[in-house]
């Protein structure tokens, strides 16, 4: 590729062939402010519609000033990137924007953490010149997201996440000029619509126009009612992400002040669904084994691979868009529904408290865990196995309400009985970990010597669609991982035509898996924040004296008291569900 | 609430395919094959859109969108005698205005909607080349000119017995 020669305030620079004068001037450490344009360039997504113009600049010779996104380098261009026209061009398009946006700010839900606002305020606008009409949009309110599109700014990087990333094509641009907004088709209400709830439109979001619903009122309100028992079950990802909502450096592992501060907030128990995830790995592993040991004793009827089916996104995706191929997902529930399922029996009885006394409060990175939580399929008489499930968020939102902070708080540990967890339970939380924590126990089991190696390193990365082999003492499995929805597809399509072999696959509906969750503290595009989170993950892994799931006492306790062995009867009942087809039939409504 | 579920006929669900097939399933194509489908169906119903959709391989939000851009895609089925008021600058100036007004009125719909019965729809165009004549009013084929408020009663009512 050729190389170019251009200036920018002045500063000469070479670089490539069909850079864009954003990109060149990031390299010069020159930042161009920027609102629709988003990059995740570790996930390869690049989102530069060149709808808003705030990146617009002056380039020498050219009559109009130039979206900086969207606008490629030529040899000898000279761009001004801060004059006075630039200046007050931005300014200007900033007002127009705001001219058509409730002001609300101070009751947003994306109050401090939204790029309108932080742009509003670092361009200066102090006044709006423009007034006039508003748009204004019903309020969508599904049981895991909100759409308040009158808080839509038109940026469509929920589009690009929705479409080309997740490829649910759920969002599109409808209408035109000032009714022009983002919406499922024929402007139906997410929960008609395909959604998996995903939630990586939220993450993308730089306004309120999409938020989580938001269930903290309504911890609260258990908190505060003396007839219940409280519990709360914390996912792996949220130890890593939760420290970044009070200031803490991204990867920050945080665990021990989460556990006081949930219990300084009045749970009842504090419990861990790293434990769920120990259990997830004894039930899902003894199905793969089973289904691996039929399968290579020339079973016609067992159908690999196995793919994993502990993220509820991607249930819902397959279930929306495969449902025929809806037998090949492991049978076993997600962590979180495990967790609800053995806390409301086994718990209740060794607690004393009866079911519908029980509270069971889940914070999980993950916004698509609220619809899980909401499935018929997982209650009991109408009480549902999870009552509430919060996004880490949300978490911290409730911490700073009631005790401010965590950084000052001691380090505590998990209460008993649902508590202890293994390294494998904590890796869930990145891509590849699923399996990885499975590939730990099934290896054990299958051969029955011990795995001296822990660490399954072909497994990680960051890379969409990945395969390895793994060496089960001379038994070589094709392992394939895929993070993103999109890329789910992609090897789901491959399984469909037959044109690729694996024994098992983990699938992850967002990007990075679980650190990089719709429920998560905003990266606002900075994806060395996913890393730091995918790092300490690993970190926490290593720490742990246990590293295998079979080997969590609790959990060897629980199968010897309650269980009986994994797969069984009882087990069954409990852990395991069926999936439906959801394939969408579209409908007016009137 | 209730919904309305339009089961397409089979030999429909064939036609779009049809459709779709002499545009080679190119999602380039969409607003092509909308046209087609829009000529022979009338209008684009939902489900119209979702077998579009599915036989593109694209989202059906997609083709919505493709839908409601432009003007000329509609989703309310034309009635049995499509009125249709020019409102360009000639027409415009000899008072077009007072006789869509005077034809909402009497129909008591807007723009863009069919009568409950399914007998008249109303809509705007601009220019119909018969300046001379302004303002136009054109119902099915037939060119009706020099249009007064008073008129649209009596014309209406043509199509009434």
């Amino acid at each position: 590729m050729s190389l170019i020669n251009i200036k920018i305030n002045g500063k000469e620079l070479q670089v490539e062939e069909g850079t864009t004068i954003l990109q060149a001037a990031k390299k010069v450490g020159i930042e161009i402010p920027t609102l629709c344009y988003m990059n995740l360039h570790d996930l390869n997504i690049e989102h530069n519609p060149g709808g808003c113009r705030i990146c617009v600049v002056e380039v020498e010779g050219r009559r109009n000033l130039a979206p900086s996104c969207v606008t490629k380098v030529w040899e000898g261009m000279s761009v001004k990137t801060h004059t006075m026209r630039v200046l007050n061009a931005r300014r200007t398009v900033m007002e127009l924007i705001l001219s058509d946006h409730p002001f609300e700010c101070l009751t947003c839900a994306k109050n401090g953490n939204c790029d309108l606002q932080k742009l509003a305020q670092d361009l200066g606008v102090r006044e709006i010149h423009y007034q006039g009409e508003q748009s204004t949009y019903k309020e969508d309110k599904s049981p895991a997201i909100i759409r308040d599109m009158d808080k839509c700014i038109m940026c469509r990087r929920c589009e690009t996440m929705c479409n080309d990333v997740q490829t649910c094509g759920v969002l599109s641009g409808i209408n035109r000029g000032f009714t022009a907004v983002v919406a499922p088709a024929f402007e139906q209400d997410l929960i008609k619509s395909p959604c998996t709830f995903c939630g990586q439109c939220v993450a993308v979001c730089p306004t309120g126009a999409l938020t989580e619903r938001d269930y903290t009122n309504r911890v609260i309100r258990a908190l505060a009612d003396p007839t219940k028992t409280v519990i709360v079950q914390t996912a792996p990802a949220v130890r890593v992400a939760l420290g970044e909502e009070f200031g803490l450096p991204a990867g920050t592992i945080v665990t021990g002040k989460m556990v006081a501060a949930l219990r300084r907030l009045g749970f009842d128990k504090v419990y861990d669904t790293d434990f769920a995830a120990d259990l997830t790995i004894m039930e899902e592993g003894t199905e793969f084994l089973d289904r691996l040991s039929r399968y290579l004793n020339g079973d016609k009827n067992v159908k690999l691979p196995i793919l994993t089916s502990c993220c509820p996104g991607w249930v819902n995706f397959f279930e929306y868009n495969f449902p025929d191929m809806r037998d090949i997902p492991s049978t076993a529930k997600s962590p979180q529904q495990m967790f609800g399922a053995i806390a409301k029996t086994y718990l209740a009885e060794k607690l004393g408290v009866k079911r519908e006394n029980l509270v069971v409060v889940s914070v999980m990175p993950c916004l698509a865990k609220k619809y899980e939580a909401e499935r018929e399929e997982f209650r009991v008489d109408g009480n549902p196995d999870v009552d509430f499930s919060i996004s880490t968020r949300e978490l911290a939102h409730l911490i700073k309400q009631t005790i401010g902070d965590i950084k000052d708080l001691p380090d505590e540990d998990f209460d008993k009985l649902m508590g202890e967890s293994t390294g494998a339970g904590v890796i869930f939380g990145n891509t590849g970990g699923v399996i990885e924590a499975a590939c730990r126990t099934a290896y054990e089991i299958y051969t029955g010597k011990t795995l001296e190696k822990v660490e399954f390193h072909q497994l990680r990365g960051f890379e969409s669609v990945r395969s390895a082999v793994v060496d089960f003492d001379g038994l070589k499995l094709n392992i394939g991982i895929a993070h993103g929805l999109g890329n789910a597809r992609k090897l789901l399509e491959c399984i469909r035509n037959g044109e690729c072999e694996f024994h098992a696959i983990e699938i992850m509906a967002c990007p990075g898996g679980c650190i990089g969750g719709g429920g998560q503290p905003l990266h606002h595009g900075n994806t060395e924040i996913l890393k730091a989170r995918a790092a300490a993950i690993y970190k926490e892994d290593e720490g742990k004296a246990l590293r295998k799931s079979h080997e969590n006492p609790e959990i060897i306790k629980l199968y010897e008291e309650f269980l009986g062995k994994p797969s069984s009867e009882k087990a069954h009942h409990l852990l395991h569900t069926k999936y439906f087809d959801k394939k969408k039939r579209i409908y007016i409504e009137k | 609430m209730s919904s309305i579920h339009i089961k397409l006929k089979d030999k429909d669900c064939q036609t779009i395919k049809e459709i779709c097939e002499s545009f080679n399933n190119d999602p380039g194509e969409l607003i092509n094959i909308l046209h087609k489908a829009q000529e022979h169906f009338g209008y684009l119903p939902a489900e119209v859109q979702e077998t579009i959709a599915q036989n593109l391989n694209i989202s059906v939000a997609k083709v919505y969108g493709v839908v409601t851009f432009y003007s000329f895609f509609s989703m309310t089925p034309k009635g049995k005698h499509p009125i249709s008021v020019c409102t360009g600058t000639a027409c415009y100036v000899r008072g077009a205005e007072k006789v869509l007004e005077e034809l909402k009125k009497e129909l008591k719909i807007s723009v863009g909607e069919t009568t409950p019965d399914g007998k008249f729809s109303l809509s705007c165009l601009r220019c119909v080349g018969a300046c001379g004549l302004a303002p136009v009013v054109m119902i099915g084929d037939k060119t009706y000119g020099r249009v007064a408020p008073e008129d649209v009663k009596k014309i209406i009512e043509e199509y009434n017995s």
